[in-house]
Protein backbone atom coordinates (compact mmCIF):
# COMPACT_ATOMS: atom_id res chain seq x y z
CA UNK A 1 0.00 0.00 0.00
CA UNK A 2 1.53 3.40 -0.88
CA UNK A 3 2.07 5.60 1.79
CA UNK A 4 2.82 9.53 2.07
CA UNK A 5 6.59 8.61 3.10
CA UNK A 6 6.72 5.49 0.23
CA UNK A 7 6.51 8.74 -2.24
CA UNK A 8 8.71 11.47 -0.44
CA UNK A 9 11.28 9.76 1.71
CA UNK A 10 12.84 12.87 2.74
CA UNK A 11 9.62 13.53 4.38
CA UNK A 12 10.52 15.38 7.72
CA UNK A 13 7.93 12.95 10.04
CA UNK A 14 6.72 15.96 11.91
CA UNK A 15 6.13 19.38 10.58
CA UNK A 16 4.21 22.43 11.76
CA UNK A 17 3.07 24.71 9.59
CA UNK A 18 1.71 28.40 10.63
CA UNK A 19 0.38 26.87 13.55
CA UNK A 20 -2.22 28.71 15.68
CA UNK A 21 -3.99 27.51 18.58
CA UNK A 22 -7.00 29.41 20.37
CA UNK A 23 -9.04 27.87 23.46
CA UNK A 24 -12.15 30.49 23.52
CA UNK A 25 -10.48 33.77 22.79
CA UNK A 26 -6.73 32.96 24.47
CA UNK A 27 -4.09 32.30 22.18
CA UNK A 28 -2.37 29.55 23.07
CA UNK A 29 0.06 28.53 20.36
CA UNK A 30 0.76 31.48 17.77
CA UNK A 31 2.57 31.34 13.83
CA UNK A 32 4.38 28.38 14.88
CA UNK A 33 7.27 26.77 12.34
CA UNK A 34 9.01 23.58 13.27
CA UNK A 35 10.10 20.62 11.73
CA UNK A 36 10.93 17.03 12.56
CA UNK A 37 13.28 14.80 11.47
CA UNK A 38 12.90 10.66 11.35
CA UNK A 39 14.13 8.95 14.40
CA UNK A 40 15.16 12.54 16.24
CA UNK A 41 13.93 12.94 19.78
CA UNK A 42 13.67 16.58 20.29
CA UNK A 43 12.24 17.88 24.06
CA UNK A 44 9.93 21.03 24.55
CA UNK A 45 11.23 23.08 27.72
CA UNK A 46 9.23 26.61 29.15
CA UNK A 47 7.08 27.77 31.62
CA UNK A 48 3.86 26.03 32.23
CA UNK A 49 1.05 27.71 29.91
CA UNK A 50 3.87 28.23 26.62
CA UNK A 51 1.82 25.82 25.08
CA UNK A 52 4.11 22.29 25.74
CA UNK A 53 1.25 20.04 25.89
CA UNK A 54 -0.57 21.56 23.05
CA UNK A 55 1.57 21.14 20.91
CA UNK A 56 2.11 17.05 22.08
CA UNK A 57 -2.24 17.01 21.70
CA UNK A 58 -2.01 18.48 18.41
CA UNK A 59 -0.12 15.96 16.64
CA UNK A 60 -2.15 13.49 18.72
CA UNK A 61 -5.85 14.91 17.17
CA UNK A 62 -6.97 15.07 20.86
CA UNK A 63 -7.01 19.57 19.99
CA UNK A 64 -8.24 21.12 16.98
CA UNK A 65 -6.50 23.06 14.78
CA UNK A 66 -7.51 26.74 14.90
CA UNK A 67 -5.41 27.71 12.03
CA UNK A 68 -2.34 26.60 9.96
CA UNK A 69 -1.32 22.71 9.07
CA UNK A 70 0.41 19.47 10.61
CA UNK A 71 2.28 17.21 8.35
CA UNK A 72 2.98 13.88 9.54
CA UNK A 73 5.45 11.79 6.73
CA UNK A 74 4.47 14.72 4.63
CA UNK A 75 0.37 14.12 4.72
CA UNK A 76 -1.76 16.71 6.35
CA UNK A 77 -3.32 15.40 9.49
CA UNK A 78 -6.43 18.04 10.46
CA UNK A 79 -6.21 20.10 7.15
CA UNK A 80 -4.93 20.27 3.87
CA UNK A 81 -5.03 22.64 1.41
CA UNK A 82 -6.97 22.30 -1.90
CA UNK A 83 -7.83 24.35 -4.74
CA UNK A 84 -6.10 27.33 -2.41
CA UNK A 85 -8.45 26.44 0.32
CA UNK A 86 -7.83 25.20 4.11
CA UNK A 87 -10.31 22.05 4.07
CA UNK A 88 -10.46 19.26 6.70
CA UNK A 89 -8.67 16.24 5.66
CA UNK A 90 -11.03 12.19 6.08
CA UNK A 91 -11.64 11.03 9.23
CA UNK A 92 -10.05 8.41 7.16
CA UNK A 93 -6.80 10.06 6.09
CA UNK A 94 -6.68 10.84 10.02
CA UNK A 95 -6.47 7.93 11.44
CA UNK A 96 -4.31 6.18 8.72
CA UNK A 97 -2.11 8.65 10.58
CA UNK A 98 -2.85 8.80 13.75
CA UNK A 99 -1.95 5.05 14.02
CA UNK A 100 1.78 5.74 13.63
CA UNK A 101 1.64 7.67 16.85
CA UNK A 102 1.73 6.72 20.49
CA UNK A 103 1.40 8.93 23.24
CA UNK A 104 2.13 8.38 27.04
CA UNK A 105 -0.02 10.51 29.59
CA UNK A 106 0.49 12.05 32.80
CA UNK A 107 -2.43 10.44 33.93
CA UNK A 108 -1.29 7.34 32.69
CA UNK A 109 -4.99 7.01 31.43
CA UNK A 110 -4.28 3.07 31.49
CA UNK A 111 -8.48 0.92 30.92
CA UNK A 112 -9.28 0.00 34.73
CA UNK A 113 -11.68 -2.48 33.00
CA UNK A 114 -8.96 -4.62 31.60
CA UNK A 115 -6.00 -6.49 32.81
CA UNK A 116 -2.49 -5.00 32.12
CA UNK A 117 -2.27 -7.74 29.12
CA UNK A 118 -5.95 -6.62 28.16
CA UNK A 119 -4.55 -2.73 27.73
CA UNK A 120 -1.90 -3.55 25.61
CA UNK A 121 -3.46 -6.41 23.31
CA UNK A 122 -6.39 -4.09 22.82
CA UNK A 123 -4.90 -1.80 20.09
CA UNK A 124 -2.37 -4.25 18.36
CA UNK A 125 -5.62 -6.95 17.76
CA UNK A 126 -8.44 -4.58 16.98
CA UNK A 127 -6.62 -1.71 15.15
CA UNK A 128 -3.55 -3.33 13.71
CA UNK A 129 -5.02 -6.88 12.79
CA UNK A 130 -2.05 -8.39 14.45
CA UNK A 131 -3.50 -11.94 15.59
CA UNK A 132 -4.00 -12.46 19.22
CA UNK A 133 -1.19 -15.00 19.83
CA UNK A 134 1.51 -12.84 18.72
CA UNK A 135 -0.23 -9.72 20.10
CA UNK A 136 0.48 -11.38 23.72
CA UNK A 137 3.59 -12.94 22.77
CA UNK A 138 4.96 -9.16 22.16
CA UNK A 139 2.77 -7.75 25.15
CA UNK A 140 5.08 -10.09 27.60
CA UNK A 141 8.53 -9.46 25.28
CA UNK A 142 7.38 -5.28 26.09
CA UNK A 143 6.45 -6.22 30.15
CA UNK A 144 9.86 -8.28 30.11
CA UNK A 145 11.52 -4.86 28.87
CA UNK A 146 10.27 -2.27 31.63
CA UNK A 147 10.73 -4.23 34.26
CA UNK A 148 6.77 -5.84 35.07
CA UNK A 149 6.94 -9.35 33.63
CA UNK A 150 5.08 -10.49 36.57
CA UNK A 151 2.19 -8.43 36.28
CA UNK A 152 0.33 -9.39 33.23
CA UNK A 153 -3.12 -10.49 35.02
CA UNK A 154 -2.98 -7.81 37.65
CA UNK A 155 -5.66 -4.67 37.22
CA UNK A 156 -4.32 -1.31 36.63
CA UNK A 157 -5.66 -0.42 40.24
CA UNK A 158 -3.71 -2.77 41.73
CA UNK A 159 -0.14 -1.01 40.57
CA UNK A 160 1.71 1.84 41.92
CA UNK A 161 1.60 4.73 39.60
CA UNK A 162 5.20 4.16 38.69
CA UNK A 163 4.13 0.64 37.26
CA UNK A 164 0.65 2.06 35.57
CA UNK A 165 3.05 4.59 33.43
CA UNK A 166 5.48 1.78 32.89
CA UNK A 167 2.74 -0.26 31.78
CA UNK A 168 1.25 2.88 29.38
CA UNK A 169 4.78 3.07 28.07
CA UNK A 170 4.28 -0.58 26.88
CA UNK A 171 1.10 -0.03 25.99
CA UNK A 172 2.29 2.90 23.16
CA UNK A 173 5.16 0.71 22.21
CA UNK A 174 2.92 -2.29 21.52
CA UNK A 175 0.80 0.04 18.31
CA UNK A 176 4.71 0.23 16.97
CA UNK A 177 4.06 3.49 16.78
CA UNK A 178 6.84 5.62 14.61
CA UNK A 179 6.39 8.95 16.68
CA UNK A 180 5.59 8.41 20.38
CA UNK A 181 4.42 11.25 22.58
CA UNK A 182 5.49 11.69 26.35
CA UNK A 183 3.01 14.32 27.99
CA UNK A 184 4.68 14.80 31.25
CA UNK A 185 5.33 11.49 32.03
CA UNK A 186 6.93 11.85 35.42
CA UNK A 187 4.94 14.49 36.75
CA UNK A 188 1.84 12.82 38.62
CA UNK A 189 4.57 10.13 40.34
CA UNK A 190 6.60 9.77 43.70
CA UNK A 191 9.71 11.06 43.76
CA UNK A 192 11.27 7.33 43.81
CA UNK A 193 9.69 5.61 40.56
CA UNK A 194 10.63 8.62 38.54
CA UNK A 195 13.87 7.06 37.94
CA UNK A 196 12.71 3.78 37.21
CA UNK A 197 10.28 5.01 34.46
CA UNK A 198 13.25 7.14 32.67
CA UNK A 199 15.43 4.36 32.92
CA UNK A 200 12.61 2.59 30.49
CA UNK A 201 12.51 5.49 28.45
CA UNK A 202 16.09 6.01 28.10
CA UNK A 203 16.29 1.98 27.18
CA UNK A 204 12.97 3.03 24.82
CA UNK A 205 15.72 5.79 23.28
CA UNK A 206 18.70 3.89 22.64
CA UNK A 207 17.03 0.42 21.65
CA UNK A 208 14.80 1.84 19.00
CA UNK A 209 14.73 4.84 16.67
CA UNK A 210 11.36 5.81 17.18
CA UNK A 211 10.75 9.37 16.86
CA UNK A 212 10.06 11.17 20.29
CA UNK A 213 8.74 14.44 21.45
CA UNK A 214 8.94 14.91 25.12
CA UNK A 215 7.28 17.50 27.55
CA UNK A 216 8.96 16.80 30.15
CA UNK A 217 10.61 18.68 33.63
CA UNK A 218 13.27 16.08 33.90
CA UNK A 219 16.29 18.57 32.61
CA UNK A 220 18.83 16.18 33.22
CA UNK A 221 16.63 13.78 31.53
CA UNK A 222 16.21 15.90 28.68
CA UNK A 223 19.54 16.61 28.45
CA UNK A 224 20.50 13.18 28.09
CA UNK A 225 17.99 11.84 25.68
CA UNK A 226 17.53 14.35 23.19
CA UNK A 227 18.90 15.85 20.09
CA UNK A 228 17.65 19.17 20.04
CA UNK A 229 15.31 21.04 22.74
CA UNK A 230 13.08 23.56 22.00
CA UNK A 231 12.94 26.19 24.41
CA UNK A 232 8.72 27.97 24.46
CA UNK A 233 7.78 30.98 25.54
CA UNK A 234 4.11 32.87 24.76
CA UNK A 235 3.11 30.25 22.34
CA UNK A 236 6.13 30.88 20.45
CA UNK A 237 9.39 28.91 19.95
CA UNK A 238 12.14 30.67 20.82
CA UNK A 239 15.28 29.22 20.75
CA UNK A 240 16.34 25.59 19.31
CA UNK A 241 19.57 23.38 19.76
CA UNK A 242 21.40 20.68 21.04
CA UNK A 243 20.74 19.94 24.60
CA UNK A 244 24.81 21.10 25.15
CA UNK A 245 23.86 24.41 23.94
CA UNK A 246 20.77 24.74 25.58
CA UNK A 247 21.41 23.96 29.19
CA UNK A 248 25.36 25.43 29.20
CA UNK A 249 25.11 28.25 26.80
CA UNK A 250 21.48 29.11 25.23
CA UNK A 251 21.49 32.61 22.85
CA UNK A 252 18.71 33.81 25.08
CA UNK A 253 18.27 35.59 28.18
CA UNK A 254 14.69 34.26 28.60
CA UNK A 255 16.27 30.76 28.20
CA UNK A 256 18.88 31.41 31.26
CA UNK A 257 16.38 32.46 33.24
CA UNK A 258 13.56 30.01 32.47
CA UNK A 259 17.02 27.34 33.02
CA UNK A 260 17.87 29.18 36.11
CA UNK A 261 14.90 29.09 37.37
CA UNK A 262 13.74 25.08 37.10
CA UNK A 263 17.67 24.33 38.06
CA UNK A 264 17.58 25.65 41.21
CA UNK A 265 14.17 23.74 42.21
CA UNK A 266 16.32 20.22 40.93
CA UNK B 1 -65.48 -9.83 31.70
CA UNK B 2 -63.78 -12.42 33.25
CA UNK B 3 -60.72 -13.66 33.19
CA UNK B 4 -60.19 -15.52 35.75
CA UNK B 5 -60.33 -19.46 35.21
CA UNK B 6 -59.70 -19.88 39.54
CA UNK B 7 -62.93 -17.94 40.79
CA UNK B 8 -65.09 -19.73 37.47
CA UNK B 9 -64.21 -22.99 39.85
CA UNK B 10 -66.05 -20.63 42.53
CA UNK B 11 -68.58 -19.59 40.64
CA UNK B 12 -69.51 -22.68 38.86
CA UNK B 13 -69.26 -24.50 42.47
CA UNK B 14 -67.04 -26.95 41.50
CA UNK B 15 -64.29 -25.18 44.45
CA UNK B 16 -65.84 -24.29 48.00
CA UNK B 17 -66.80 -20.58 47.23
CA UNK B 18 -65.60 -18.56 50.23
CA UNK B 19 -68.65 -17.60 52.86
CA UNK B 20 -69.77 -14.04 51.34
CA UNK B 21 -72.01 -13.39 53.56
CA UNK B 22 -69.46 -12.94 56.13
CA UNK B 23 -69.34 -9.05 56.45
CA UNK B 24 -68.22 -8.82 59.98
CA UNK B 25 -64.67 -10.68 59.56
CA UNK B 26 -61.73 -7.99 59.06
CA UNK B 27 -59.57 -10.88 57.80
CA UNK B 28 -60.43 -14.77 57.14
CA UNK B 29 -57.66 -17.30 57.09
CA UNK B 30 -59.58 -19.76 55.23
CA UNK B 31 -60.27 -17.47 52.40
CA UNK B 32 -56.49 -15.98 51.98
CA UNK B 33 -55.11 -19.62 51.90
CA UNK B 34 -57.85 -20.30 48.73
CA UNK B 35 -57.52 -17.01 47.05
CA UNK B 36 -53.57 -17.23 47.52
CA UNK B 37 -52.57 -19.91 44.37
CA UNK B 38 -54.83 -17.44 42.54
CA UNK B 39 -52.81 -14.35 43.55
CA UNK B 40 -49.44 -16.18 43.08
CA UNK B 41 -50.76 -16.87 39.02
CA UNK B 42 -51.22 -13.17 38.63
CA UNK B 43 -47.61 -12.64 40.00
CA UNK B 44 -45.67 -14.52 38.26
CA UNK B 45 -47.59 -14.29 34.73
CA UNK B 46 -48.27 -10.92 34.55
CA UNK B 47 -46.77 -8.55 36.92
CA UNK B 48 -42.86 -10.61 37.23
CA UNK B 49 -42.85 -10.70 33.37
CA UNK B 50 -43.82 -7.08 33.12
CA UNK B 51 -41.45 -6.27 35.21
CA UNK B 52 -38.59 -8.61 34.10
CA UNK B 53 -39.04 -8.31 30.34
CA UNK B 54 -39.72 -4.96 30.62
CA UNK B 55 -36.38 -3.72 33.05
CA UNK B 56 -34.58 -5.75 29.79
CA UNK B 57 -35.84 -3.52 26.73
CA UNK B 58 -35.63 -0.44 29.38
CA UNK B 59 -31.64 -1.51 30.04
CA UNK B 60 -31.13 -2.11 26.73
CA UNK B 61 -33.27 0.63 25.18
CA UNK B 62 -32.09 3.38 27.71
CA UNK B 63 -28.40 2.53 27.16
CA UNK B 64 -29.08 2.82 22.76
CA UNK B 65 -30.94 6.32 23.68
CA UNK B 66 -27.52 7.32 25.94
CA UNK B 67 -25.58 6.57 22.92
CA UNK B 68 -27.48 8.15 20.33
CA UNK B 69 -27.45 11.77 22.17
CA UNK B 70 -23.82 11.31 22.57
CA UNK B 71 -23.05 10.16 19.05
CA UNK B 72 -25.44 11.61 17.14
CA UNK B 73 -25.35 15.19 15.02
CA UNK B 74 -26.65 17.73 17.25
CA UNK B 75 -30.18 18.14 15.61
CA UNK B 76 -30.94 14.49 15.40
CA UNK B 77 -29.95 13.95 19.18
CA UNK B 78 -31.98 17.07 20.26
CA UNK B 79 -34.52 15.19 18.48
CA UNK B 80 -33.99 11.79 20.66
CA UNK B 81 -33.33 14.01 23.76
CA UNK B 82 -36.71 15.84 23.42
CA UNK B 83 -38.86 12.47 22.66
CA UNK B 84 -36.97 11.08 25.75
CA UNK B 85 -38.39 13.70 27.98
CA UNK B 86 -41.49 13.82 26.11
CA UNK B 87 -42.21 9.82 27.63
CA UNK B 88 -40.41 10.90 30.96
CA UNK B 89 -42.66 13.79 31.77
CA UNK B 90 -46.16 12.13 30.89
CA UNK B 91 -47.79 9.16 32.94
CA UNK B 92 -47.45 5.62 32.32
CA UNK B 93 -51.34 5.36 32.38
CA UNK B 94 -51.73 7.78 29.90
CA UNK B 95 -49.14 6.27 27.39
CA UNK B 96 -51.15 2.89 28.23
CA UNK B 97 -54.41 4.16 27.37
CA UNK B 98 -52.81 6.18 24.32
CA UNK B 99 -51.44 2.82 22.98
CA UNK B 100 -54.51 0.41 23.88
CA UNK B 101 -57.24 2.50 22.12
CA UNK B 102 -54.94 3.52 19.35
CA UNK B 103 -53.35 0.18 18.13
CA UNK B 104 -56.31 -1.97 19.38
CA UNK B 105 -54.88 -5.14 17.30
CA UNK B 106 -52.59 -5.22 19.51
CA UNK B 107 -52.38 -7.92 22.58
CA UNK B 108 -53.07 -5.78 26.12
CA UNK B 109 -49.48 -7.41 27.36
CA UNK B 110 -47.38 -6.87 24.48
CA UNK B 111 -48.87 -3.00 25.31
CA UNK B 112 -47.58 -3.71 28.51
CA UNK B 113 -44.34 -4.67 28.05
CA UNK B 114 -44.05 -2.37 24.85
CA UNK B 115 -45.03 1.20 27.58
CA UNK B 116 -43.38 -0.21 30.46
CA UNK B 117 -39.86 -0.84 28.45
CA UNK B 118 -40.03 2.50 26.77
CA UNK B 119 -41.46 4.58 29.74
CA UNK B 120 -38.40 3.26 31.64
CA UNK B 121 -35.58 3.41 29.06
CA UNK B 122 -36.07 7.35 29.06
CA UNK B 123 -35.52 6.79 33.09
CA UNK B 124 -32.60 4.62 32.42
CA UNK B 125 -31.20 6.61 29.81
CA UNK B 126 -30.62 9.39 32.12
CA UNK B 127 -28.60 6.94 34.56
CA UNK B 128 -26.32 5.98 31.99
CA UNK B 129 -25.76 9.18 30.81
CA UNK B 130 -24.91 10.02 33.76
CA UNK B 131 -22.71 7.12 34.17
CA UNK B 132 -21.15 8.11 30.10
CA UNK B 133 -20.28 11.44 32.01
CA UNK B 134 -18.37 9.78 34.55
CA UNK B 135 -15.82 8.43 32.09
CA UNK B 136 -12.60 10.47 32.50
CA UNK B 137 -11.75 12.18 29.56
CA UNK B 138 -8.31 10.42 29.90
CA UNK B 139 -10.45 7.79 29.15
CA UNK B 140 -11.55 8.93 26.03
CA UNK B 141 -8.03 10.83 25.19
CA UNK B 142 -6.17 7.10 25.42
CA UNK B 143 -8.59 5.56 22.76
CA UNK B 144 -7.93 8.08 20.38
CA UNK B 145 -3.79 7.79 20.66
CA UNK B 146 -4.54 3.97 20.59
CA UNK B 147 -6.51 5.08 17.55
CA UNK B 148 -9.51 2.58 18.63
CA UNK B 149 -12.63 2.67 16.49
CA UNK B 150 -15.45 4.26 18.00
CA UNK B 151 -17.23 0.83 18.00
CA UNK B 152 -14.51 -0.59 20.07
CA UNK B 153 -14.02 2.06 22.43
CA UNK B 154 -17.57 2.08 23.41
CA UNK B 155 -17.95 -1.34 23.70
CA UNK B 156 -14.66 -2.19 25.57
CA UNK B 157 -13.97 0.84 27.43
CA UNK B 158 -16.80 3.47 27.88
CA UNK B 159 -19.79 1.23 28.47
CA UNK B 160 -17.70 -1.14 30.53
CA UNK B 161 -16.81 1.42 33.31
CA UNK B 162 -20.24 3.66 32.69
CA UNK B 163 -22.40 0.61 33.21
CA UNK B 164 -20.59 0.31 36.45
CA UNK B 165 -21.88 3.04 38.52
CA UNK B 166 -25.43 2.52 37.41
CA UNK B 167 -26.16 -0.65 38.87
CA UNK B 168 -27.80 0.85 42.01
CA UNK B 169 -29.91 3.28 39.67
CA UNK B 170 -30.76 1.03 37.20
CA UNK B 171 -31.86 -1.40 40.32
CA UNK B 172 -34.15 1.26 41.70
CA UNK B 173 -35.93 1.90 38.41
CA UNK B 174 -36.52 -1.72 37.97
CA UNK B 175 -37.92 -1.64 41.30
CA UNK B 176 -40.12 1.24 40.74
CA UNK B 177 -41.21 -0.30 37.81
CA UNK B 178 -42.58 -3.19 39.74
CA UNK B 179 -44.53 -1.03 42.11
CA UNK B 180 -45.92 0.86 38.91
CA UNK B 181 -47.51 -2.38 37.86
CA UNK B 182 -51.02 -1.73 39.24
CA UNK B 183 -51.65 0.57 36.67
CA UNK B 184 -52.08 -1.84 34.39
CA UNK B 185 -55.23 -1.92 35.71
CA UNK B 186 -55.75 0.70 33.11
CA UNK B 187 -55.64 -2.00 30.13
CA UNK B 188 -57.36 -4.45 32.06
CA UNK B 189 -54.41 -6.87 31.99
CA UNK B 190 -54.57 -8.71 35.30
CA UNK B 191 -51.72 -8.01 37.29
CA UNK B 192 -51.91 -8.64 41.22
CA UNK B 193 -54.28 -5.72 42.14
CA UNK B 194 -56.65 -5.65 39.49
CA UNK B 195 -56.64 -9.83 40.40
CA UNK B 196 -57.47 -8.54 44.01
CA UNK B 197 -60.19 -5.84 42.50
CA UNK B 198 -61.99 -8.86 40.64
CA UNK B 199 -61.97 -11.15 43.35
CA UNK B 200 -63.07 -9.07 45.54
CA UNK B 201 -66.47 -8.26 43.02
CA UNK B 202 -67.24 -12.01 43.24
CA UNK B 203 -66.65 -12.21 46.82
CA UNK B 204 -67.15 -9.06 48.47
CA UNK B 205 -63.94 -9.47 50.17
CA UNK B 206 -60.55 -7.06 49.44
CA UNK B 207 -58.68 -6.90 52.60
CA UNK B 208 -57.10 -10.90 51.82
CA UNK B 209 -56.47 -9.99 48.38
CA UNK B 210 -54.95 -6.47 48.70
CA UNK B 211 -53.06 -7.76 51.59
CA UNK B 212 -51.44 -10.38 49.70
CA UNK B 213 -50.56 -8.02 47.01
CA UNK B 214 -48.87 -6.21 49.16
CA UNK B 215 -46.91 -8.78 50.97
CA UNK B 216 -45.53 -10.03 47.53
CA UNK B 217 -44.62 -6.94 46.39
CA UNK B 218 -42.89 -6.05 49.42
CA UNK B 219 -40.98 -9.34 49.13
CA UNK B 220 -39.69 -9.14 45.77
CA UNK B 221 -38.75 -5.36 46.09
CA UNK B 222 -36.94 -6.12 48.72
CA UNK B 223 -35.51 -9.22 47.48
CA UNK B 224 -34.30 -7.26 44.23
CA UNK B 225 -33.06 -4.45 46.59
CA UNK B 226 -30.65 -6.82 47.80
CA UNK B 227 -29.85 -8.66 44.83
CA UNK B 228 -28.77 -5.33 43.35
CA UNK B 229 -26.86 -3.94 46.22
CA UNK B 230 -24.83 -7.18 46.18
CA UNK B 231 -24.46 -6.81 42.51
CA UNK B 232 -23.29 -3.30 43.42
CA UNK B 233 -20.60 -4.32 46.04
CA UNK B 234 -19.09 -7.39 43.48
CA UNK B 235 -18.32 -4.80 40.94
CA UNK B 236 -16.88 -2.60 43.44
CA UNK B 237 -14.43 -5.29 43.86
CA UNK B 238 -14.21 -5.85 40.17
CA UNK B 239 -11.24 -3.80 39.50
Amino acid sequence: MPTPTDAKPAMPVIEFRDVEKQFDTKTVLKELNFTIERGERVTLIGPSGSGKTTILRLVMTLEGLTDGYIYIDGAPLVYEQRDGKRVPVSKRQQKLLTTRIGMVFQQFNLFPNMTVLENIIEAPIHVLGINKRDAIDRAHQLLEKVGLPDKTDAHPTALSGGQQQRVAIARALAMDPEILLLDEVTSALDPEVVVDVLQVLRDVAATTDVTMLIVTHEMSFARDVSHRVMMLDGGKIIESADPETIFTNPAKERTKKFLAAVLRDA
Amino acid sequence: MIRLPGLMGVLSGTVDAPDIDDTTSFWRWDFAWEVLPEMLRSFFQVTLVVTVVGTLIAAVLGLIIAILIRVLPKPLAWLVTWSANFIRMTPIVVQLLVVFYGFVWMEPMAIALLVYGVHYSTYMSEVYRAGIDAVPTGQWEATTALSLSAVRTWQRVIIPQALRSTVPSLGNYAISMFKDTPFLIAISVMEMVTTALEIGGFTYRYIETITIAGVIFLVASYGTAVLVNRLERRLAYAY
